[in-house]
């Protein structure tokens, strides 16, 4: 089935399955492998990506469904010159350790912070609780994230 | 210049590929013809394996091929164990794939290649096993029975018995004043990684070479591994690292699909890979940690510890696997933990059982074992009336007892000590952080509903296990170096703190160390890997040696070129100079290399204590934290920023197995949690008031950098630290948690029992 | 785990929808949000040979408040329902319910049509469902009808639906201001299904409870309103002792399940205290 959508400001146009996720098409079909697949059923967050605007999980989306979206990917999130502040941000307080599940943490905490860039410690917990990371603790994450929120202000 | 990098909290080189998504992980490397493998596994606990028809299988198309064991020449090789590999152990190692038996859910049994993997997954569906179902032996107590056996010829499940022995244990209990009798367990929980694993395997046909990506942890020993079982020579095995998503000891030990995938691809001349899903690796990752423990102890009227001793019981699994035994290995060792206890005598069980294999999680063993003796002392020191930390202080081993040995093991003729350290120190500093004298005074009350508890324990980790490991140094054609190694990446930053220990050793700035290269068997000639805490010490260690060797070659070939002696040249960040004051730059010698070793026997221990501050809400077993503090003194820390990661990443690993992670089977060895919505890792907003203090008051003296492997220490204390504050906290219904996790469930069942208790 | 083979149809109206459905003989499935029905797919435990995918009817989204109540489009999403700010005094026990639902992900997803279509026994809005006497309007291909709350939730993953039939709104009775109400709920993690969770409201007639409405979540095989609990509240002030004693009502009243992450015992103590809770919530408020 033939799929039209726009990724990371490109529109592309994608000739698959039905039953292939968004996670499994931006991954394989477009070669955007910064989106990682940790469970393939909705819990731990490693493939997060950005449609409308709006965190979602790839790994339960059809890449059919996403048809006319604007589908931001971590890589869409990034650019070759310099580390973005959210970036930084989570370098300067260790906030990843293999890496793995630091892209679905990108992209939510992008999302959050762009609709509440005045989030306190709590919310951001809560957001970010739908992420799972296994080797930090998320102690240096949450800091990140709490940190990036100047960069976001308006 | 007089570099200081060791020591410094530097930014991580990895965070600029990871943080944009660019890590390259095993499942994103393309290769084209690839063909995905999809395993099916046994959905039977325990049974002979009757018939495999795959013939409905074949007509799908996209179908490539079906591969059972009937495929492999000789029956499928057997994979052997690389830790304590002891006779005793072979018969009950694993087969590749299943041949004539099922032992556990989740065990292979064919392959299934595939142009895609859902083709492949289709294809599962309708494949015709049969499999005459035995009785499932479900624990460690129906393994004892010795009714349903395993491996029918052997006639017992318990594969070996680890003796610990230090004193006369016997002798000093038929005197002891006091002693005090206690049944613990510890739950089956395991090292869950982020990234499930993955193997892609090239095999070209013409050079008679195989192509192992997603290699990880040992990838040398891996090697020689499938050398062995696919009759290759070493040289013809290349394993390639990519980025590694966890490791946490499960990921990169010889498992089956490390020989099934490179076998397919040579049996099909096609690049294979096999990317695992989140369904199989909960039942196909190493397990660990289930462990029963049925333990006296006696002392003084005082306090003074004086033996240890009794029975331990693991359930193995179904095999014994490549690193299978050191979990019941340490739990017997290191039972005293940092404690004085001069009498020692722990029997530890391996039985082997209808579940997934049992292989290390770090901390194997000293988890369960601090869990065991921490809960001990609480509720002995209750019993004697005394202070708890006083009983603490007084049974500490102190550092004029350094180094301070421990208990032999047979039969691998064990023996080990502790090297350095102050252990009362780290039990102090913790104290002071949370203002104890404050903060104990909350013991037990009852405020807002909650009953607040206070749980103080203290640990140590062993690390830098030997024998060996190597690195190479190589000057590039840009004035700068590369470094590599042969030890391995798990996510822990090796190549940031690597860099960090070569420019000290070189006496460069660090962004002279153009990359940090590890884990692939091109790499350097022979290497061990990350494990057992060690890549800092010994990989550390090892690059000092390179680099020492490095600058005797590069003075060799600068005399040459520059014609003088090599006492005359002098190395200073890009050039060689010569007495005269002639130079040349370092670029000239692009392609000079040296390799370096660190030869090692014995082991670093790094070590401290945990203090928990938590509340219970009794009624529905709620627990909460209100602060939890570790203090570990590691020796030297290389890199603080990431090392404190390592203490908060291990203590949130502990406190899941302490609180949430429980892998559960049914009588019929069947596994209960098959989905991340079963089996609870910690998320984000489980466990926020964690505070981390790293100490290096006490260099180790066994290694040049003075480190100390410190990997695990936040995840070793975990389960005794919040078990004892739950007792703390509900010590007023009597409550005392024999096992863990502690579940509301759990929680709310001992504290009904004690409210019974008390109306009676 | 990847999802086995389906068709897959976007229809641009509901009677084409309901054509599709029929078209399949009880073998298609509706698609929402997909956040419950996909993982289903991923395990290979539901295998539609057909998804219709609703997300061209913009009609069942929107949220319409009136003298008559709530009325939520089969499509609303639970961020929809917390970004509505007019719920806070026309719904607040839905508002409240909500917050507890999942994660931030699957609330830009995740629907009422679809979450009550789902049944899951301790899925959120099938609870507030039961305890707010919810109707629930449904097409399919012997037209619209109307269900109530207490017929529709039939089992664990069992709904009244027919195969062909699709949730088009669920109406929830207008909410007084004076009305008192609370939600407690206790799940392993923030986000997880609860153990037990209790959705209760009751209006005052002069200073005494009535119209006590108590929904129960997680506990038996799908949501439902505990009478004889209500009962003990109706007619009575509302005070630590009576909320004591519904609690033990409502313990008593449920017939919980034993399974991995809790026993039966514990389920039903853990919803007599959540019922003495929210009770004692409620009347603080």
């Amino acid at each position: 089935m033939s799929t039209t959508f726009e990724v990371n400001g490109k529109q592309v146009t994608v000739d698959v399955e039905p039953r292939m996720t968004l996670a499994d098409c931006l991954r394989h079909e477009l070669r955007l492998t910064g989106t990682h697949v940790g469970c393939e059923h909705g819990v731990c967050g490693a493939c997060t990506v950005l449609v409308n605007g709006e965190a979602v999980r790839s790994c339960l989306t059809l890449a059919v469904q996403a048809e006319g979206s604007q589908v931001t990917t971590v890589e869409g999130l990034s650019n070759d010159a310099d580390l973005t502040p959210l970036q930084k941000s989570f370098r300067k307080h260790h906030a990843l350790q293999c890496g793995f599940c630091t892209p679905g943490f990108i992209t939510t905490a992008h999302a959050l912070l762009t609709e509440e860039p005045d989030c306190d410690a709590d919310r951001v917990r809560e957001v970010l609780s739908g992420n799972i990371c296994r080797c930090t603790g998320y102690i240096g994450i949450v800091e990140a994230v709490l940190d990036a929120r100047q960069h976001y202000k308006k | 210049m007089k570099n200081t990098f060791i020591g410094t909290p530097m930014e991580r080189r990895e965070d600029l590929r990871f943080l944009r998504g660019r890590g390259e992980y095993v499942d994103d490397v393309a290769m084209p013809g690839l063909l995905y493998a999809v395993i099916l596994r046994s959905s039977v606990a325990h049974g002979r394996l009757v018939s495999i028809d795959a013939s409905a299988a074949l007509k799908i198309p996209g179908v490539h091929a079906v591969i059972t064991g009937r495929d492999m020449p000789g029956g499928p090789p057997i994979v052997p164990m690389r830790l304590q590999p002891l006779p005793e152990f072979k018969p009950f190692e694993q087969p590749v794939i299943a041949h004539d038996k099922v032992r556990y859910v989740g065990e292979p049994i064919a392959v299934v290649l595939a142009t895609s993997v859902a083709i492949g997954e289709d294809a599962l569906d309708v494949i015709d096993v049969k499999i005459d179902e035995l009785p499932a032996v479900a624990d460690w107590t129906v393994a004892q029975q010795n009714k349903s056996i395993l491996f029918d010829k052997l006639g017992t499940n318990r594969s070996l018995v680890f003796e610990s022995r230090k004193g006369d244990a016997d002798a000093a209990f038929a005197k002891a004043p006091y002693v005090r009798r206690e049944r613990l367990r510890t739950g089956r929980h395991y090292g869950l990684t982020m990234e499930p694993r993955g193997v892609m395997a090239t095999w070209d046909d013409a050079k008679g070479k195989l192509t192992i990506y997603g290699a990880a942890k040992v990838p040398f020993f891996n090697r020689r591994i499938l050398a062995a079982q696919i009759n290759l020579p070493v040289e013809q095995i290349e394993m390639i690292e990519n980025d590694v998503g966890g490791g946490y000891g499960a990921r990169g030990e010889f498992y089956p699909e490390d020989f099934l995938i490179p076998f397919a691809a040579r049996h099909v001349k096609r690049p294979v890979k096999w990317i695992e899903d989140r369904r199989e690796n909960l039942m196909a990752m190493n397990h660990a940690r289930e462990e029963e423990a049925i333990l006296e102890v006696a002392c003084e009227r005082d306090g003074t510890l004086i033996a240890i001793r009794g029975d331990v019981h693991t359930d193995m699994g179904a095999y014994m696997r490549t690193n299978g035994a050191v979990g019941a290995r340490n739990v017997c060792q290191f039972l005293p933990g940092p404690y004085r206890i001069p009498h020692v005598k722990i029997d530890s069980s391996l039985w082997m059982t209808n579940k997934t294999p049992v292989g290390t999680y770090r901390g194997p063993g000293r988890f369960e074992a601090n869990f065991f003796l921490e809960r001990m002392i609480d509720m002995i020191a209750e019993d004697l009336g005394i202070d708890r930390i006083e009983f603490r202080r007084k049974n500490l081993i102190t550092a004029k007892e350094q180094p301070y040995k421990v208990a032999t093991v047979q039969p691998t003729n064990a023996v080990d000590e502790y090297d350095s350290g102050d252990y009362p120190a780290a039990l102090e500093r913790a104290l002071k952080e949370v203002n104890w004298p404050e903060v104990s005074k909350l013991q037990g009350k009852l405020i807002d509903g909650k009953y607040h508890g206070l749980g103080v324990v203290c640990f140590i980790e062993g690390g830098a296990a030997g024998p060996k490991e190597t690195a190479r140094i190589e000057a590039n054609d840009d004035d700068t170096f590369s470094v590599y190694l042969g030890t391995t990446s798990v996510g822990q930053g090796v190549e940031t703190v690597f860099a960090q220990i070569a420019a000290d050793a070189l006496e460069v700035p660090v962004d002279r160390i153009r990359h940090v290269y590890h884990g692939s068997t091109a790499y350097v000639s022979d290497g061990y890997g990350a494990y057992h805490s060690r890549s800092t010490v010994m990989g550390g260690s090892a690059v000092l040696d390179a680099t020492n060797n490095f600058m005797a070659v590069l003075r060799q070939a600068a005399g040459k070129k520059l014609g003088c002696a090599e006492s005359n040249i002098t190395f200073d960040i890009d050039k060689v100079t010569a007495g005269d004051g002639r130079s040349l730059p370092l670029r000239t010698f692009a392609g000079l290399t040296a390799e370096g070793e660190f030869k090692n026997h014995k082991h670093t221990y790094s070590y401290g204590a945990h203090i928990a501050h938590v509340t219970v809400d009794a009624r529905i077993g709620r627990i909460e934290i209100v602060d939890y503090v570790v203090v570990q003194d590691v020796g030297r820390a290389v890199n603080p920023l990431t090392l404190k990661g390592q203490v908060i990443g291990s203590l949130v690993q502990g406190l899941g197995g302490a609180v949430l992670e429980d892998l559960k089977y049914d009588e019929n060895g069947q596994l209960l949690t098959g989905s991340l919505a079963d089996y609870l890792l910690p998320i984000a907003t489980d466990f926020p008031n964690l505070r981390c203090f790293v100490t290096d008051d006490h260099p180790s003296p066994i290694n040049p950098l003075g480190a100390k492997g410190a990997g695990e220490g936040g995840i070793i204390a975990a389960g005794g630290c919040m078990a004892n504050a739950v007792a703390n906290a509900l010590q007023s219904f009597g409550v005392q948690p024999r096992q863990l996790p502690l579940s509301p469930g759990y929680i709310w069942e001992l504290v009904q029992a004690g409210q019974r208790k008390a109306a009676e | 785990m990847k999802l086995p083979p389906f068709e897959y149809a976007c229809p641009t109206s509901l009677n084409e929808a309901v054509a599709l459905l029929v078209s399949h003989q009880g073998e298609a499935k509706p698609l929402a949000g997909g956040q419950s029905l996909m993982p289903m797919m991923a395990f290979r435990v539901a295998q539609p040979t057909l998804l219709v995918d609703l997300r061209k009817l913009n009609d069942l989204r929107g949220i319409r408040i009136g003298a008559d109540g709530v009325r939520l489009g089969a499509l609303v999403r639970w961020r929809d329902i917390l970004d509505d700010k007019r719920l806070e005094t026309a719904h607040p026990l839905l508002k409240a319910a909500i917050s507890h639902v999942a994660h931030y992900q699957i609330r830009n997803r995740g629907t009422v049509g679809g979450s009550i279509a789902h049944a899951d026994p301790a899925a959120e809005m099938p609870g507030i469902c039961q305890a707010c006497d919810a109707v629930i309007s449904v097409i399919g291909k012997a037209g619209a009808r109307q269900i109530k709350a207490k017929d529709f939730f039939q089992g664990a993953l069992t709904t009244a639906l027919e195969a062909d039939e699709i949730v088009t709104e669920i109406h929830l009775p207008a909410w007084p201001a004076t009305r008192r109400y609370d939600f407690q709920e206790f799940a392993r993690r923030r986000g997880d299904f609860a153990m037990s969770g209790v959705a209760l409201y009751y209006d005052l007639e002069g200073g005494k409870a009535a119209n006590a409405h108590i929904g129960v979540i997680g506990v038996g095989d799908h949501a439902r309103r505990l009478s004889k609990a209500e009962a003990v509240v109706n007619g009575n002030a509302v005070n630590e002792a009576l909320a004591v004693k519904a609690g033990e009502a409502a313990s008593a009243e449920v017939e919980p399940q034993d399974d991995i992450h809790a026993s039966a015992a514990y389920r039903r103590s853990l919803t007599g205290t959540l019922v003495e809770r929210a009770l004692l919530a409620a009347m603080a408020r």
